[in-house]
């Protein structure tokens, strides 16, 4: 090869790198394992973490622990699937492109909306992306927001910075819903942000906000981090919304501590020239027969640079495989079975916790599978929790870097995975700080 | 994909093309869509039996909230999803099956332990949110990853959380602005050259930069010169891809470096070609400050028919208090070192994802990382650019090579030789589906005309390559011989080339019900 080349070397190869930027040493990284060695330490590495098969789970905040259908993982472990590239070339990416295209169908039906993209990185950005949208279509710069993730906050917060949005936002009242949302917004806002349900969990008045909003030229953008609540929630755009983006890790998705994860992104038609991310459309092709191809990419960075809709290049094309094979397999009547287990489950944690001595719940409002739980006063939520850790169970999320105005307090979660025994234990554990 | 022997009775002849014989048939050839396969009353799911009283959605939720269906899923069996997926899943090209050389996107092959480690229910089923007590293995793991990747490009600070290297280009970005500010210095321009991927200006301007583009030099390098007539006091940075697109290593770096710090900018590095360099050079030695890596390509992780990617961030000290909150750290405790997320960062850019990033690639990265060592990933780099050059030096002769020198992992042709017989770059790659290959990026860097780019990565062998190298020299035979045989390419899919601009003059996004299919 050398000689084909005419080279004597390989290090003749790099003639182009100047001596002096040369390394000149070999890396300072651990030197090379056998794939026996490695699979022993990162297995080494592995068990020292706490796993939803290793403890009883109630422990959500936007990252669910649900029951993934064996057939996904065979599925999606199809090589043809995970090592192709974005469908560049259509006639040889079919199977990518057919997927993308069920989603998106998929995606729409869901969500009550006319256009889906082929996917985001996660629902943070989803949001975020969704909150720029709103600003080029309405030539606003103000969002507000209401019973919104602290970390998609954070990460609105960030991709707001360089053009300059604003965030406003919505306090929640007495019973845990968005309170006077119509008072925030003005003539300067280009959307509201309202997540549903809620971060603390309460169901929102969707079609409330899509009023509020809409007196004032403003868009709606429902946000959502758990995407199996559509199995039992009305589509937000039948309720007035006008983007519906999130988080659909529950569809399939393995919390992988946080990810990869799955955003999703919607709008009516009239947005789709402002919509950010992949989208794939039908055609035909030369002798006519149906196919599908990446399309509108003039809306997209490689074509229009620096006037795209956005920077985003790729997708999150495995996880959209998953999700849409979860989807396939629960399909009409199995997704809803599947949601109202999960409300079913909640609402019988929220019954044992008010049944139970030194426990309260602060707010009255609807939730889907996850709640507030108030603990004793004198009670810590760092005890709580530890207590539950004793019975084996991580009992849910730690209030106070949050939401510090409740007191000790705790989101928990309860899911198709939590049994009426585990459940039992949970809030026992919980109520064993009053005294 | 078919019966074999249906493949070979339509491989083209020198005849033209064989007869299609009964193949158009094919069961697997006709899947339809999901939606279309529906019945009513299919389940492809179970629950158990519910253990806790049953609630009325209507009545708890409220009638108006709540939905009794989720009309518009499908309803299918178990077996029905697995053939649906399975089938289209053989309408796809991969790694798996063979060279794949998308230039500047790395498709090297994906190692299966990568894939194993990814699994183990400690990664896979783990919660951002648990108390760093119960995630002590996956932190330690992020810890050690961050400082194995600044010690393979030389930089003092890395990031892990972007999820893709165009969020890791708009946090690089981010933070330069925000090391500007902190010195109450607005400046509003950002460098890119001609031949940078898209996202460099998109990155940009999503900051509110405004973009200024600088040409690159007759010899496809850029040059000081170049820098110098275009830098100014009111610009950012300087956005560079080393090696280029054009896949020559930038021999001026260090002085077009030199030019912009001493301007006061900084030097944005896009680590898209960082294969090349793997223990060769380091950006950070050649005056890079800021660079995202793309695990997707680099480090091996699979490309996912789309993403997942992961695009961390590595920086100089200087730009070290503005990378994204939080990060993982490590103390020494009586009982050994402990690891924890720091989310104390004042001058922090924000967050960026949701949680701490696509861990699950940086899961498979660690584990390359782990498998090569320091000398496996030397020979990453060195296979990478022997492969490369071997190509070009191969093809040379015959299809047009508009900066004929050294390459490093990857080359740039044009369709230029083949004009007289009018077959494009288009008509080149579509031909070489029938040859069974992925094509090479095409028509991208902008400044070549009709460019193919190709970089073969280091998992090719060398009867891989020569066997490539015999399709590209056939199809430019075909375009003198048969050119009607080249431009009406592919032949042996099951779809004829599709039609990109019906797809964009009357979108049609999803299925509706009762359209003619």
């Amino acid at each position: 090869m050398l000689d084909a080349i005419g080279v004597d070397s390989l290090e003749a190869l790099f003639e182009d790198v100047p001596r002096g930027l040369r390394l000149g040493r070999p890396l300072d990284v651990p030197p090379a394992a056998s794939e026996l060695e490695v699979m022993r330490e990162l297995g080494a590495m592995a068990a020292r973490n706490a796993h939803a098969e290793s403890h009883a789970w109630f422990l959500g905040a936007g990252t669910y622990a649900h029951f993934v259908p064996s057939a996904i993982d065979a599925l999606a472990g199809r090589a043809e699937f995970y090592t192709s590239y974005t469908p560049y070339q259509p006639e040889i990416s079919q199977g990518t492109l057919q997927t993308i295209f069920e989603w998106q169908t998929m995606v729409c039906a869901l969500t009550g909306l006319e256009v889906a993209n082929a996917s985001m990185y996660d629902g943070a950005s989803a949001t975020a992306e969704a909150a720029l949208m709103a600003m080029r279509v309405t030539k606003r710069s103000k969002i507000v927001v209401a019973g919104l993730h602290p970390h998609y906050r954070d990460v609105l917060r960030t991709y707001l910075d360089g053009p300059g949005g604003t965030i406003e936002h919505a306090s929640y009242g007495a019973d845990g819903r968005t309170r006077d949302l119509a008072g925030h917004v003005d003539g300067d806002t280009a959307c509201v942000v309202l997540q549903s349900p809620a971060f603390l969990g309460p169901i929102e008045d969707v079609r409330a906000a899509a009023e509020a909003a809409r007196a004032q030229g403003a868009l709606l953008v429902v946000s959502i981090s758990e995407a199996l609540s559509l199995g039992v929630l009305r589509a937000p755009g039948e309720l007035g919304a006008d983007v519906v983006c999130g988080e659909a890790q529950s569809f399939g998705i393995p919390m992988g501590f946080g990810g990869p994860h799955l955003g999703f992104l919607a709008a009516r038609e009239k947005h789709l020239r402002q919509l950010p991310g992949r989208l794939c459309g039908e055609t035909v092709d030369a002798n006519g027969k149906r196919g599908f191809v990446l399309t509108l990419s003039t809306r997209e960075q490689h074509i229009r640079r620096e006037r795209a809709t956005s920077n985003i290049c790729t997708n999150q094309g495995l996880m959209l495989l998953r999700a849409t094979i979860f989807l396939a397999l629960l399909g009409r009547e199995g997704l809803a079975a599947l949601a109202r287990q999960n409300l079913a489950k909640a609402a019988y944690l929220r019954e044992r916790i008010a049944r139970t001595p030194g426990l309260a719940l602060p707010f009255a409002a609807p939730v889907f599978h996850e709640l507030v739980v108030t603990l004793a006063p004198g009670d810590s939520a760092e005890r709580a929790l530890a207590r539950a850790l004793d019975d084996g169970i991580v009992g849910g999320l730690d209030l106070a870097p949050y939401a510090p105005e409740l007191g000790p307090a705790l989101l928990v979660c309860a899911t198709e995975l939590a049994t009426r025994e585990s459940i039992d234990r949970l809030v026992a554990a919980l109520g064993r700080g009053a005294s | 994909m078919s019966d074999p022997n249906e493949r070979t009775n339509q491989l083209p002849g020198a005849a033209g093309i064989a007869a299609v014989g009964n193949a158009a048939t094919h069961v697997a050839f006709e899947e339809p869509l999901l939606f279309e396969r529906s019945r009513p009353g299919r389940v492809g799911w179970s629950l158990p039996a519910l253990d806790v009283p049953a609630v009325d959605p209507a009545f708890h939720l409220g009638g108006e909230a709540v939905r009794e269906t989720c009309d518009g899923l499908p309803e299918l069996s178990e077996v029905d999803v697995v053939r649906h997926f399975t089938r289209i899943s053989t309408w796809n090209y991969s790694v798996d099956h063979g060279l794949y050389p998308l230039g500047s996107c790395t498709m090297k092959y994906n190692p299966k332990l990568n894939e194993a480690a990814a699994r183990l229910p400690g990664f896979a089923l783990s919660h951002p949110l648990q108390p760093a007590a119960l995630a002590q293995g996956v932190l330690q793991l992020l810890f050690e990853l961050e400082r194995q990747l600044a010690e393979i490009s030389g930089m003092d600070a890395v990031t892990l959380q972007p999820a893709a290297g165009s969020q890791g280009e708009l946090a690089g970005v981010m933070m330069i602005r925000a090391y500007h500010e902190s010195r109450g210095d607005k400046r509003m321009k950002v460098l890119v050259p001609d031949s940078a991927h898209g996202t460099n200006p998109a990155s940009a301007a999503m900051n509110g930069y405004e973009v200024v583009s600088v040409p690159s030099g007759a010899d496809g390098v850029l040059h000081p010169e170049a820098v110098a007539a275009a830098m100014s006091p009111e610009v950012a940075c300087l956005m560079l891809t080393n090696p280029s697109t054009l896949g020559l290593f930038e021999t001026h770096v260090a002085e077009i470096a030199k030019i912009v710090h001493a301007g006061g900018g900084l030097v944005y590095g896009d680590g898209a070609n960082l294969n090349a360099l793997l223990g060769v050079a380091r950006p950070g030695d050649f005056g890079i400050d800021v660079m995202h890596f793309n695990l997707h390509k680099t480090f091996s992780t699979p490309h996912g028919g789309g993403g997942p990617g992961a695009g961390p961030v590595g920086v100089k000290g200087m730009l070290e208090p503005f990378l994204p909150a939080p990060l993982v750290r490590r103390r020494s405790t009586p009982d050994g070192d402990a690891y924890f997320l720091d989310d104390e960062r004042p001058l922090s850019i924000g967050r960026l994802h949701g949680n701490l990033g696509n861990v699950g690639m940086l899961v498979r990265a660690f584990a390359y990382i782990r498998s090569l060592g320091p000398d496996g990933l030397r020979r990453c780099a060195e296979l990478a650019v022997l492969n490369a050059n071997y190509v070009l030096a191969r093809l040379r002769d015959v299809y047009h090579v508009p900066y004929d020198r050294r390459v490093m992992h990857e080359c740039v042709l044009s369709d230029a030789k083949l004009a007289p017989h009018h077959v494009s770059t288009m008509d080149v790659a579509k031909r070489l589906i029938d040859y069974g290959y992925h094509p090479p990026t095409i028509y991208f860097p902008l400044i070549v005309a009709g460019a193919l780019m190709i970089e073969p990565t280091e998992s090719e062998s060398l009867e891989g390559l020569d066997q490539f190298v015999a399709a590209m020299r056939a199809i430019v035979r075909e375009a003198a011989e048969d050119p009607a045989l080249v431009r009406g390419a592919p032949h042996t899919t099951r779809l004829s080339r599709l039609d990109e601009t019906r797809a964009a003059r009357k979108p049609v996004l999803r299925w509706t019900p009762g359209r003619d299919t």
